[in-house]
């Protein structure tokens, strides 16, 4: 969002920063700025828009969530184990330099060889960093080429990296499922998400090819206390019950990989990503009477209240009697899907609004991208897709067509490569 | 309410009008004409008891702990001139309806029981303004009434196709049940929106293969349709199978046939039903997608547009002088539509939906989506 940039006037842009590493530093080039717009600012030492690459969990999980989304998923064409952690080394440090607003390769996008192709392709020259985070997760093809174990992976499949199943209703195209490697950038500018995606999916040829990707435009959840709850294209709040990074509990309970909710001691740290393309027939549900869409989804659509009452973050009461059952019909979306009906299992939600023009039938291909990251989807996602499924009243405006689940590893330290623990555990 | 308390109602009503009848005639109703109701545990406050007629607007406020009801009731404190069900805690809805000059109550039923908390309300004649009929209600039940025949002799029809349908393909006698199995189905997708609101028949009956779970049993109109048309490397059934699978057709849509004839309707019902309908062809018709193996969406299309036009022309008398704009608008896309999909008659079917091409195809989702627009007003021009 343009407030974010007006607000964060002291993010360096890539530009800055090249020149103020020419200067001999970040501190010089601001001094000789000597602009009264950055005046007042000038005591926050870290720009606010650059999240940290290396932490205990992978940044884009916990990360106040940003506006906008590029995620990828790679097919590995190698299967040569060293040339696949050297392309995990290669985007490790990609990643690191991007996200921290930086240019990639040795000569970035302008001071390498005139006669060689530059090594950053230049886009996001005189962009912030935009908070960019990017999300590395395995597909169980990785591990596994139908039976035969692939780069020496025997062994390492969690267990709970299963295939999902199809789900009532699903309609999904294999081209835009599954894949050996998850890539999910996030920030809130969409030309910096695009150049990350862009410039991995370049590092990477020989070794992988892009297998699907996706673009979202708007987000359609919170997963900070603070954050505002966004809107879907359905017009109405979502994820309001959303696990927030505040909530540690929840956390450990729901979507960390903890020694106790994992087999696999590469994973404790770690989460699994599920994706989720899911069409909206958005025209017919804008034929759809208020009273219709308010019971399809069990809130009203103006403050998200549960039609029991109150406010956005009261709990709706099920029990609560309207004529002809109860006031929170039975097969409305929350109904169908709150945690209390499935054991209190809980997810943290992090899916973003799309639409990749439209279908030929002048309609939009319109909807939302949901991610979710989980400890363990046999328990935080299978069951809760396969109600939504049988009897949520939403899906007569909704179609599944992608389906994918990734194990998305550990954070790293300064030194390591994102998957090494995968690669180098006992 | 029971016919046989009515009496003693009037009697309460009654005394309750004298007890409470100071000279309080209020008409405060807001600037646009909204009448304002505030519904608590123990209090009914209406911000006005004497308005002109017409179209009347009443926005119920909730502010009680339980789910309320507001109603407005004709001088018999019996006969229901407007209502709104299911307003949860803190939640406002809407009351639209359209009211005669004469006397009535105006009804809160919070907690939804007993006989609520009501008032005498009065409609004026409106000066100059908008006359209203005083038989709408009767209109409206004359629109349902027609509309629960249709369902009732829509059912019977399938039920009799149906056998018609399963002795042939029990038989194995392909040719006749290929012939058999579009006209037949149009029975069923005339009525979707009523049969699938059974919700354990309706996958048993029209479930396409991939709205099933691993292991759950294929059967129904879709099952007999790929193993008439069978795509390659498909296993065609025993005969065993096939007299199986007809047999639970047959008992399923008996079945369905006698819930229909316990189902009542109200006018929202048919013009919902009217809109799903016009749905069920954006999203599944006109993408070729129902009848995946036969390719006999169109006949489909056919069935649904009807089922849809029955329902808008028994409503039709509620719009006559109320809402002539929606009614020509309606009545005329409905026309062009049909007149698009004529275009695709073969004898006395249609073409099927993998001869047609792209552009066609477009056309015909335009038309569809120009029906749809107008017909989505529909609800909200009939329940006043």
């Amino acid at each position: 969002m343009r407030q974010d940039k007006e607000e964060g006037s002291v993010n360096l842009s890539r530009r800055l920063l090249l020149t103020a590493a020419g200067a001999g530093g970040a501190g010089l080039a601001l001094g000789a700025l000597g602009h009264v717009a950055y005046a007042g600012q000038l005591s926050e030492p870290v720009p606010s828009d650059r999240i940290p690459f290396y932490g205990e969990h992978q940044a884009g999980i916990i990360t106040e969530s940003q506006d906008r989304m590029h995620i990828a998923a790679f097919d590995v064409q190698t299967e040569d184990r060293q040339e696949l952690i050297e392309l995990l080394q290669e985007w490790t440090q990609a990643i690191s330099a991007m996200t921290q607003g930086q240019e990639i390769g040795e000569g970035g996008a302008l001071a390498g060889s005139y006669d060689a192709p530059p090594t950053d392709t230049g886009e996001a020259l005189g962009l912030t960093a935009a908070r960019l985070t990017v999300t590395l997760g395995f597909g169980r093809s990785l591990f596994l080429d139908g039976k035969t174990p692939r780069f020496g992976l025997a062994g390492k499949l969690p267990e709970a990296l299963i295939e999902l199943p199809h789900f009532r209703g699903d309609m999904i195209e294999a081209q835009r499922s599954d894949g050996d490697i998850i890539v999910q950038a996030c920030a809130d500018d969409p030309q910096v998400a695009v150049h990350a995606i862009r410039n991995l999916a370049r590092l990477a040829f020989g070794k992988a090819n892009v297998r699907w990707s996706q673009i979202g435009f708007g987000r359609t959840s919170k997963t900070t206390a603070q954050q505002s709850t966004p809107r879907n294209l359905f017009g109405f709040k979502d994820g309001t019950d959303n696990i927030v990074a505040e909530d540690t509990a929840a956390l450990e309970q729901n979507v960390w990989a903890t020694k106790d909710s994992t087999d696999q001691s590469w994973m404790v740290g770690g989460s699994y990503l599920v994706a989720r393309r899911i069409r909206m027939h958005i025209e017919t549900w804008d034929r759809s009477t208020l009273g219709e869409q308010e019971n399809v989804v069990g809130r009203l659509k103006g403050s998200g209240a549960p039609l029991s009452g109150g406010d956005e973050f009261s709990a709706p009461d099920f029990a609560m009697p309207g004529r002809g059952g109860p006031i929170i019909p039975k097969d409305s979306h929350v109904a169908v899907v709150h945690p209390s009906a499935h054991g209190g299992a809980r997810m943290l939600r992090r899916g973003f609004n799309y639409t990749d023009g439209s279908d030929g039938l002048g309609r939009l291909d319109a909807g939302l991208f949901f991610i979710a990251f989980v400890n363990d989807a046999r328990t935080h996602f299978v069951p809760i897709q396969r109600a939504m499924s049988a009897s949520d009243a939403m899906n007569e405006y909704l179609r599944h067509t992608s389906s994918g689940l990734y194990a998305v590893p550990p954070g790293i330290q300064e030194g390591q490569y994102l998957g090494q623990q995968l690669f180098e555990s006992a | 309410m029971n016919k046989f308390l009515a009496p003693a109602a009037l009697i309460s009503l009654a005394a309750m009008t004298l007890t409470g009848c100071t000279d309080n005639t209020t008409s405060a109703a807001s600037g646009d004409g909204t009448i304002s109701v505030v519904s608590t545990a123990d209090a009914c406050t209406v911000s006005a008891n004497q308005v002109p007629g017409g179209t009347l607007k009443f926005n119920v406020k909730n502010e009680g702990s339980a789910v309320t009801e507001f109603y407005l009731l004709a001088q018999d404190g019996l006969r229901i001139a407007g209502e709104v069900e299911n307003i949860g805690p803190g939640v406002s809805r809407d009351l639209v309806v359209m009211a005669p000059a004469g006397s009535y109550f105006t009804s809160c039923k919070p907690g939804m029981v007993g006989d609520g908390i009501r008032a005498p309300f009065t409609v004026t004649e409106s000066a100059g303004g908008q006359s209203v009929s005083a038989d709408r209600a009767s209109l409206q039940k004359n629109a349902t009434d027609l509309y629960s025949a249709y369902v009732k002799d829509q059912s019977e029809q399938l039920m009799r196709g149906t056998q018609d349908f399963a002795d042939a393909f029990a038989a194995g006698d392909e040719q006749l049940a290929k012939k058999l199995y579009a006209p037949t189905r149009m029975h069923w997708e005339r009525i979707e929106p009523v049969a699938e609101s059974f919700g354990d028949l309706d996958p048993i009956l029209d479930a396409r293969e991939a709205d099933l779970e691993k292991g759950e049993a294929f059967t129904g109109w879709h099952r007999a349709e790929k193993d008439l048309w069978s795509p390659a490397g498909y296993t065609k059934l025993t005969k065993d199978e096939r007299s199986k699978l007809a047999a639970q057709m047959v008992k399923d849509t008996k079945e369905l046939q006698s819930r229909t004839t316990k189902l009542t309707f109200t006018p929202d019902k048919l013009s919902n039903g009217a809109k799903e309908l016009l749905d069920e062809v954006a999203t599944g018709k006109v993408t070729g997608e129902e009848e995946l193996f036969s390719h006999t969406d169109l006949w489909d299309f056919q069935a649904n547009l009807e089922g849809a036009k029955i329902a808008y022309e028994d409503l039709q008398p509620l719009l006559a002088g109320t809402d002539d704009q929606l009614d020509a608008q309606l009545k005329k896309n409905f026309t062009a539509l049909q007149e698009q999909l004529d275009e695709h008659r073969v004898g006395e079917g249609f073409k099927y939906y993998n001869q047609l091409t792209a552009t066609q195809i477009k056309d015909l989702a335009a038309g569809v989506d120009a029906l749809s627009e107008p017909l989505s007003q529909l609800t909200a021009a009939v329940v006043k």
